[in-house]
């Protein structure tokens, strides 16, 4: 009985994470493009209607357009050139999506849910180098891009792959090196234990110890160096949807779908990953495993359900929000040039980064010597 | 040198998001005052087209039309002052014989190819007799094929002028090779 019910918590685990990222993935192209006719005074997709009888048609606020879309995807002709890599052209699609899906696992959505003298850890699997797995996943992406350019048999797809490869690799280091700036804040490369190590308070009790007040200059370095993994504007020099030629010249139908599909996900993963590191995850500011506390002794404690849910949804929206505004950049911002980029990664990023650690170290040290 | 802030990109960035952000916010609470009855216009300030129109002016050159006289006949007496005028040669007239000995005649066969039309009114200005005029309204005339985009006598008399908003009254005709 014990065994049925630990494998439907993993699989509840798993199911929660694997829903919400595919979701919320899919959910995005709806969201783009709505969000991007608001800002730009328009009204957006609204034509896609189921009818039903009686009824008429509905249309929804245009949410039908996803999966309109998905349909035109799967009714679409499944081309391949003649002389491509029959193996790795039908492979390098799988492998974008695939790594953009599993990245997510390490990513705790909660605290430990206590029910029925059972302990849930509300993550999808735990892992102590969370963080260096989710690192992983994110670098191993690339792989497909730059299969699908090699694969494609056309020279351009195989410049855009290369593209990818190059923007990819001068974003990844800058991720990484930002990122050690966090782990010697909080000491860990748990994801869960940096989670909960922002819970704890800062400057009096006022201010919680979030990564994005601890590690300022590491999120404004991290978040641009995610935006570049996600290849989407302002540095989609690998695709350049409107005018330059991508690694995905050559796909068509839902192949291509799911190269459009991994870059959602992507910007999913790193939303989420931005909000485990710097916007302290679950955590709810002064609520902790008992209720609120606020500075000036003020409490009011809640049941544990409550506050589980209360940091489930606080996850939930803290991911909503960093997506919101990694939308409102990639509808603000131009392309940069290729050059730009580069010189932006190595030049700009892993300097900084790199000084971050430095200086981290520095107040690190003046701190426990106090 | 002195320092110029716009070098440093992060600063520039920002006041683009605020802008971009501020359109958003702003769109976004008069689409929901629109949606709860609160607002008449939306955020948006597009037209949905085939639902909604813009007022055309009522000088527009649009679809031709032939005018009729009060028994329902073509005003046209086939003198070929249009088709003589037209730069773009896509009027074609075959006069015929009149039953009313005080008309001349009548066009057996009147076509428009709208296809080379360029729009410009002389045959309007030509006319005469007021038979051609240009005021429908409509715009919206696409065809499959060459020969849809030729409209016959018959089509262009069944045209109505359009109303005082310029809005069309009659429906837009379906070329021959187009089953709607």
């Amino acid at each position: 009985m014990s065994v049925v019910a630990d494998l439907g918590i993993a699989f509840g685990r798993v199911a929660f994470v694997m829903l919400f990222v595919l979701n919320l993935g899919g959910l995005l192209t709806w969201v783009e493009r709505k969000q991007s006719a608001i800002m730009q005074d328009r009204i957006g997709a609204n034509r896609a209607a189921i009818t039903i009888p009686l009824l008429g048609p509905i249309t929804l606020l245009g949410l039908f357009h996803p999966l309109a879309d998905a349909i035109k995807m799967l009714a679409k002709e499944d081309f391949r050139p003649a002389r491509a890599d029959r193996f790795l052209f039908g492979f390098a699609p799988f492998v974008s999506v695939f790594f953009a899906l599993v990245a997510f696992a390490s990513i705790p959505f909660g605290d430990t849910l206590r029910v029925a003298g059972r302990e849930i850890p509300l993550q999808a699997v735990t892992l102590n180098v969370g963080i260096l797995y989710l690192f992983a996943m994110l670098s191993l992406g690339v792989y497909g891009v730059m299969m699908a350019g090699w694969s494609s048999a056309n020279n351009f797809a195989l410049l855009g792959g290369q593209r990818a490869a190059a923007l990819m690799i001068s974003a990844e280091i800058a991720i990484g090196a930002s990122i050690m700036g966090v782990i010697m804040i909080y000491g860990s490369l748990n994801m869960q234990d940096i989670v909960r190590g922002q819970g704890r308070s800062f400057l009096g009790g006022w201010l919680p110890a979030w990564g994005i007040v601890t590690q300022p200059l590491a999120f404004v370095l991290f978040l641009t160096a995610g935006i570049a993994a996600t290849k989407r504007i302002p540095f989609d020099t690998p695709e350049g949807e409107s005018e330059i030629i991508g690694y995905f010249v050559e796909y068509s139908g839902m192949k291509f779908g799911m190269f459009a599909m991994a870059d959602f996900l992507e910007t999913v993963v790193i939303a989420g990953m931005t909000t485990s590191l710097f916007l302290g995850g679950w955590q709810v500011p002064y609520l902790g495993p008992e209720g609120f506390h606020l500075p000036w002794g003020w409490a009011w404690s809640l049941p544990h359900l409550v506050i589980v849910l209360l940091q489930v949804g606080a996850f939930v929206v803290k991911v909503c929000g960093m997506i919101f505004f990694m939308m409102l950049i990639r509808w603000t911002l131009p392309r940069f040039r290729y050059d730009q980029a580069m010189r932006l990664g190595w030049l700009g990023l892993f300097p900084l980064s790199i000084a971050n650690i430095v200086l981290t170290g520095f107040l690190l040290l003046l701190w426990d010597a106090r | 040198m002195t320092l110029d802030l716009r070098r440093f990109y992060l600063l520039e960035v920002f006041s683009g998001l605020a802008l971009t952000a501020a359109h958003f916010f702003r769109n976004m609470g008069r689409h929901v005052a629109f949606a709860v009855g609160a607002s008449r216009t939306g955020g948006a300030v597009t037209i949905q087209y085939p639902e909604e129109r813009r007022p055309y002016s009522p000088r527009l050159r649009s679809l031709h039309r032939l005018v009729r006289r009060e028994d329902g006949s073509p005003r046209c007496v086939a003198c070929m002052m249009c088709e003589t005028v037209c730069p773009a040669h896509c009027i074609y007239i075959i006069a015929d014989e009149h039953p009313n000995p005080e008309i001349e005649k009548v066009p057996r066969r009147f076509d428009i190819d709208l296809g080379k039309c360029v729009f410009c009114g002389y045959c309007v200005e030509a006319c005469p007799e007021d038979a051609i005029r240009m005021d429908t309204g409509i715009l919206e005339f696409s065809s499959y094929s060459r020969g849809g985009m030729i409209y016959s006598k018959e089509m262009l008399l069944s045209l109505e002028a359009a109303g005082a908003d310029g809005r069309p009254r009659s429906p837009i005709p379906v070329p021959a090779d187009r089953k709607a």
